[in-house]
């Protein structure tokens, strides 16, 4: 990680305790004014010239078609597992601790499949709309390619991410394996009120059912106004054909819903006056309350945030100026703020907002930090422009219980140990 | 108006543009048949609508389970290396260690046949015959209890079967 670690000639402003700093720092140039015009020491300074490197003196490599990572960034990749016996019916997780900015390359973006990735013909691959419609159509991918377009950039989280924080004892993992069920990308597709209007809905319609051509046939209920709003086809990613990982060669968008609804691999859209209750709005994706009643459609993810760096695995090198940075998303609009603690939530300050702040998006947040090298518990609130809270873990368990197994969006919290290393810890 | 004005006037206008153009469509989709529709309509709502002739009875299933199911949910569903389907009845209350089976959580028994049809068994799905399924299915819901050993399962008695868990379930409703 970045590593600010020279002396600083006068202490900028404290925006909270054990050494948070006013989130403007960095973007008013305050930090070089406070510590980028130190010089080093003559004794910290190298006698030899810099290095004259090989790639500097003769041709690189030549093109290709499609571009890969630098061998030497080979560590920026998604960890994955599967279900007993299966290749392919499980989850990969993105790697937020090695990246930064509010887009997900398409290669690293999360995945769950129920049944591996099917390999798709476009040319034989339909969408069919029916049910309570006055014309049942099938649609081509050639066919949807010639209606009028928009993209959104929107973030898509797994129910169950994050699920590990309602066990009793913090695991000791970092943030990719136990947040990396969320992705950030842009969704380049038709509206499908547009395919819903040239079907003609039938007023008796409440709901639809959204299945992929997947062998696991996953479907999921949506309720009808959420199809005529903001749901999209999408069949650009990041603006290229979506992933086959990702629903190649079309998927439901559904701005903000939990990821299982939006389908991939869209094949079908039934319009139903009810739900189906399919296996995954049933057995699946409902929150077992402490009462013994399971909540069931809970479709938005509520507001949440998560701090990417410092975490677990990058441990800090020396006491210094430091970013304190991480993600933070509302499935009910924007985000209105993002604080920071360092002191294990006992003052709180302030993080800037990087631009653009976009509704159902991921929104990038920056704090500076002086770490003095000692201890310290780093903790990250985020309110939606709803007003909405993100609760502290104990108030999510205490609300709901720890059986939910679902939408866990309580404040996550890091240690930092004296000697810098980071801890998963339940402050 | 000043510029910025005229602009933001021109920039409402583009939103409004916008929206309209979603009336507008080159309706390009194909009119569906029937007989297209049905191979692909596989999915059963609790009212059973759609559900197709045959029937089985949970003797039939546990032949089908023992040479399609077994080696993956165990012993009479006892799971292992995958889901329990069998069991848990009573362990979903307060304090308790949930055990959520097929018999135990599961609202309505025509998602097990919508389920099994579509997703069973895993590296061959859609390849079992629909009186196959009603038996599996009928097997799975006796094992559970739910139904008994010489009950039939088919289109009309499926979607009559109450599941234990059956008023289980909340609508959420976000704040509350
Ligand atoms: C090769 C292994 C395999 C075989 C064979 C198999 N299953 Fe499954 N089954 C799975 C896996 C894996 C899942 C979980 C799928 C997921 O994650 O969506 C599952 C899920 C299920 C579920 C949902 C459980 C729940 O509580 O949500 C049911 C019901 C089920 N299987 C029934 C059957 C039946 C009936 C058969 C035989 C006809 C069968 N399975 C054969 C692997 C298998």
């Amino acid at each position: 990680m970045r590593q600010k670690t020279r002396p600083m000639p006068s202490e900028p402003e404290q925006a909270a305790g054990n050494g948070v700093l006013d989130r403007r720092l960095f973007l008013t140039g305050g930090a070089a004014a406070a510590i980028g015009s130190a010089v080093l020491p003559d004794h910290a300074r190298a006698a030899e010239a810099l290095p004259v490197e090989p790639w500097m003196k003769t041709p690189g490599s030549p093109f290709a078609p499609y571009g890969q990572p630098s061998k030497y960034a080979g560590k920026v990749g998604r960890i994955f597992a599967s279900a007993p016996g299966t290749t392919g019916t499980g989850a990969s997780r993105t790697p937020h601790h090695l990246l930064d900015g509010m887009m997900t390359p398409n290669g690293l973006h999360f995945e769950r499949h129920h049944s591996g990735i099917p390999d798709i013909n476009p040319e034989t691959h339909r969408l069919l709309i029916h049910g309570l419609v006055k014309r049942p159509l099938t649609f081509t991918l050639d066919a949807l390619m010639r209606y009028p377009m928009e993209s959104r950039i929107a973030f898509i989280e797994c129910a169950g991410n994050s699920a590990l924080l309602y066990q009793k004892e913090p695991a000791q993992l970092g943030v990719q394996p136990i947040h990396g069920l969320l992705s950030c990308a842009e969704w380049t597709g038709v509206r499908l009120a547009t395919l819903l209007d040239d079907a003609g809905v039938d007023p008796r319609a409440q709901w639809i059912l959204a299945e992929g051509a997947d062998a696991s046939g996953m479907s999921r209920s949506v309720p009808l106004a959420k199809a005529m709003g903001d749901a999209m086809v999408a069949i650009y990613q990041n603006g290229e054909p979506v992933r086959p990982s990702n629903g190649y060669p079309m998927r439901l968008l559904l701005p903000g819903y939990e990821g299982n609804a939006n389908v991939k691999w869209l094949r079908r859209i039934k319009l139903t006056e009810a739900p189906t209750m399919t296996k995954d709005e049933t057995s699946k994706y409902t929150m077992l309350q402490n009462d013994g009643k399971a909540l069931q459609f809970c479709f938005a993810q509520e507001a949440k945030s998560v701090i990417t760096r410092p975490s677990p695995g990058l441990t800090m090198a020396a006491p210094g100026l430091y970013e304190i940075t991480g993600l933070a998303w509302s499935g009910y609009g924007k985000i209105a703020k993002v604080e920071v603690s360092a002191d294990g939530g006992a003052s709180w300050a302030l993080a800037a907002l990087q631009e653009p702040v976009l509704p159902m998006a991921v929104t990038r947040f920056r704090s500076p930090w002086r770490w003095d090298g000692g201890p310290a518990t780093l903790l990250s609130r985020a309110t939606d422009e709803t007003g909405y809270v993100q609760p502290s873990r104990s108030r999510l368990i205490a609300d709901r219980g720890a059986r939910a197994a679902y939408h866990f969006n309580g404040i996550a919290s890091w240690g930092v140990a004296q000697g810098g290393e980071v801890r998963h810890v339940y402050a | 108006m000043s510029t910025r004005n005229a602009l933001l006037a021109a920039c409402s206008v583009l939103v409004v543009a916008h929206s309209a153009a979603l009336a507008e469509s080159p309706n390009l989709g194909k009119a569906a048949s029937p007989e297209e529709v049905a191979s692909w309509d596989i999915s059963i709502g609790p009212d059973g609508a759609g559900l197709p002739p045959g029937s089985g009875t949970p003797q039939q299933g546990e032949q089908v389970y023992l040479a399609k199911c077994l080696a993956c949910h165990g012993e009479k569903g006892a799971g292992k290396p995958n889901d329990q389907l069998v069991g848990g009845q009573g362990s979903l209350g307060p304090g308790q260690t949930a055990v959520k089976t097929v018999g135990s959580y599961w609202p309505y028994a025509t998602t097990l046949f919508d389920y099994v049809r579509r997703a069973m068994p895993l590296n061959e799905s859609k390849s079992l015959g629909d009186d196959e399924v009603y038996a599996v299915v009928a097997y799975i819901l006796q094992l559970n209890g739910v139904i008994a050993e010489n009950d039939t399962i088919d289109a009309q008695t499926l979607p009559k079967v109450r599941m234990p868990n059956r008023d289980g379930f909340v609508r959420f409703s976000r704040g509350k």
